[in-house]
């Protein structure tokens, strides 16, 4: 009880005015892409509660693109000006980070986000209901599904237009992601971008019980792993007695310096560093949906709305690999020897348990969702290269995947039937004949995920194992490789099945979309076309974005 | 009293509080659990905060307090409406989708 007690009493007997406190200093144009985002959607608020139903679908749209348009013009403003290299810098107080990869990502986030906004809003797929158009979203989330609230709902012709500042929040929360500098941030910006996700999974128009299982689901484990990764933040900080990332990192590094005698059992305890780090890789291999914590990204991907399936298998690996990267690369560098083997097991099962379960899968949509997992996996191999080769090919990854990702579950909203969405692989049979371009693009898309040369996906998976390989970690790659080949054989299977088979009497029908969805396909195929094709540009810009500050 | 004795608490409570997550049938009492996991967390952060002598783990107590108090609107939301749709909360039962 003697120096710990002394540092801090409980009483003071100072009755004079206490210190005046410095107001921090925070740098809004440095921030403005995530404020700029985060303020639209408190506008989108403010529409919900005031604009006439008629018109708020008109006013969010509108609101959601030029938002996220502004805030991307924030993004490329920012790195114009040498923020992504010579003037890297920690803004507001510390507490986020402003340099080329977190630039890189947030640039990334808002381009998918942007075209995630034109799949949400699509109204020509459903037929119409009593007249008006509707959206994938439920007319109202709250009434229960067949009942004679919903009906009502449904023939006044209501539309969840909440969904558009929803949206906005979850990206708002996911441009701080991986650009927080200290742990608190981080955990903050998971929880802001988590729980519109969670709502957003509840809201599908047809299918509901699935739509709300998976939200549930979703919720638990969501909220399980947040948990996990709070306490490991706790453990941090009684072993560093900070929070910050520099901060923890020096500690990490200089080992047991200059340590109070008196916190000798905490300050400086490795297992307070071993425990608190692996709960916090837990919580971030979550979210990235690494295999073993891979439970939940099979039922969420195939029971949300497809919009929502397309934006959050895109924009949530973004972030949350971005934050892993930081993570590991500048809180952690220093315990480099203790998390690259537990890095090596992850990403070997999950490589190899993405591709195998994939193949006996008979849903299109649990199949994208295992075919995330293995490519979970792939992006691992390069963050554990540990280089700055690692950090841009993980980049670049992250660009390619996502738009390929967001392609092909907008390509699979237009496979219909009377049920709504036809996702059963059987249902697919055949789509070659009936309708060539749709299941071209789709061709397109999986041969991008398969990693066939000239397209994206090539390019992504080149760099990474090239940047594995070359940090010493072969057998990684050689097993990168062989599920690589595991994961062609389903994705092949699948275009053999829609051009080299009859198609079904009573197969379903493809819709004809709004401008809308066929933006947000042809910017997919132009991605993985331009990617694949010509990578050089962004291999180079992803190159010059490879460096993290500390 | 030594503080170490508070972290063992914080210990044992987010340990109950994951094995209630892991056993427990009832989403409600499932997120119980989940909240508990949080306040074990929040104790550790304010014992680490008085060992280490400065306030940033008090401070953070109070964000994850906030957070908790986000995730209950949220997860009661969505607890509440499948509930209405299905009339047991039970997540055994929430099964139409194949593993």
């Amino acid at each position: 009880m003697s120096s710990v007690a002394s540092v801090h009493s409980l009483w003071t007997v100072a009755a004079g005015a206490p210190d005046r406190i410095p107001a921090p200093r925070i740098e809004y144009a440095q921030l403005s892409p995530t404020l700029i985002v985060l303020g639209a959607a408190v506008v989108g608020i403010v529409i919900e509660a005031f604009l006439p139903r008629r018109s708020r679908y008109y006013a969010q749209l509108l609101l959601s693109v030029v938002s996220l348009a502004a805030a991307f013009a924030a993004v490329i403003g920012l790195a114009a000006g040498g923020f992504g290299s010579s003037k890297a810098h920690l803004a507001a107080m510390g507490a986020i980070a402003v340099d080329g990869p977190a630039l890189f990502l947030q640039g990334t986030i808002l381009l998918v986000s942007l075209i995630a906004v034109f799949t949400f809003a699509e109204r020509r797929l459903d037929p119409a209901a009593h007249g008006n158009r509707v959206d994938s979203f439920a007319a109202q989330p709250a009434a229960v599904p067949g009942g004679t609230a919903e009906q009502a709902a449904v023939k006044a012709g209501f539309t969840t237009t909440e969904v558009f500042p929803i949206l906005l929040f979850a990206v708002g929360g996911m441009l701080i992601f991986p650009a927080a500098n200290d742990l608190l941030t981080l955990f903050i910006a998971l929880e802001v971008f988590s729980l519109p996700l969670y709502i957003l999974c509840a809201l599908a128009r047809r299918q509901r019980l699935l739509s709300q299982e998976s939200a549930v689901k979703y919720f638990l484990l969501g909220a399980f792993s947040s948990a996990f990764l709070l306490f490991g933040v706790a453990l941090l900080y009684g072993y560093a007695g900070t929070v910050t990332y520099a901060g923890i990192a020096e500690v990490v590094s200089d080992g047991a310096k200059q340590i109070d005698p008196a916190l000798a059992g905490t300050m400086g305890n490795d297992a307070l560093l071993l425990i608190g780090g692996a709960l916090l890789l837990m919580g971030l291999l979550f979210k990235v949906g690494a295999v073993p914590f891979h439970m939940w990204t099979p039922d969420v991907y195939q029971g949300a709305p497809t919009p929502v399936t397309g934006f959050m298998a895109a924009a949530t690996k973004v972030a949350a690999f971005g934050a892993l990267l930081r993570l590991l690369y500048v809180v952690l560098p220093g315990m480099r020897w203790d998390w690259r083997p537990v890095m090596w097991g992850v990403a070997i099962i999950t490589m190899l348990g993405g591709a195998i379960i994939a193949i006996t899968q008979t849903d299109i949509k649990r199949l994208l969702a295992y075919s995330s997992i293995a490519h979970a996996g792939f992006i691992l191999a390069g963050v554990i290269a540990a280089s700055r080769d690692g950090i841009s090919s993980v980049l670049f990854y992250l660009a390619a995947y996502s738009f390929v990702t967001l392609g092909a579950f907008a390509v699979v909203t237009l496979v219909r039937d009377a049920g709504g969405e036809a996702t059963h692989l059987s249902k697919w049979a055949g789509l070659g004949r009936r309708s060539p371009l749709v299941a071209a693009v789709f061709a397109v898309f999986l041969l991008a995920f398969a990693g066939i040369p000239l397209t994206s996906g090539f390019a992504g998976k080149f760099a990474v194992f090239k940047a594995a390989a070359e940090s010493g970690a072969g057998w990684l790659v050689v097993v990168g490789v062989i599920s690589s080949a595991i994961a062609a054989f389903f994705y092949i299977r699948v275009i053999v099945l829609m051009f080299f088979s009859e198609p079904k009497t009573d197969g379903p029908t493809v819709a004809v979309p709004s401008a809308l969805t066929s933006t947000a396909i042809a910017v997919g195929v132009a991605a993985t076309l331009v990617l694949g094709l010509a990578p050089q540009y962004f291999l180079d810009l992803a190159g010059q974005a490879g460096v993290f500050i500390r | 009293m030594n503080p170490v004795y508070y972290l063992y608490l914080a210990a044992l409570l987010f340990t109950i509080g994951a094995a209630g997550v892991l056993i427990r049938r009832n989403a409600i009492v499932v997120f119980m659990c989940i909240e508990l996991m949080l306040n074990a967390c929040n104790l550790a952060f304010v014992t680490f905060s008085r060992m280490h002598g400065n306030l940033d783990g008090q401070i953070i107590a109070f964000f994850t307090m906030v957070v908790a108090a986000a995730e209950v609107v949220v997860g009661l939301a969505i607890i509440v409406s499948i509930f209405r749709t299905r009339h047991t909360a039970s997540v055994d039962d929430a099964s139409l989708m194949k593993l």
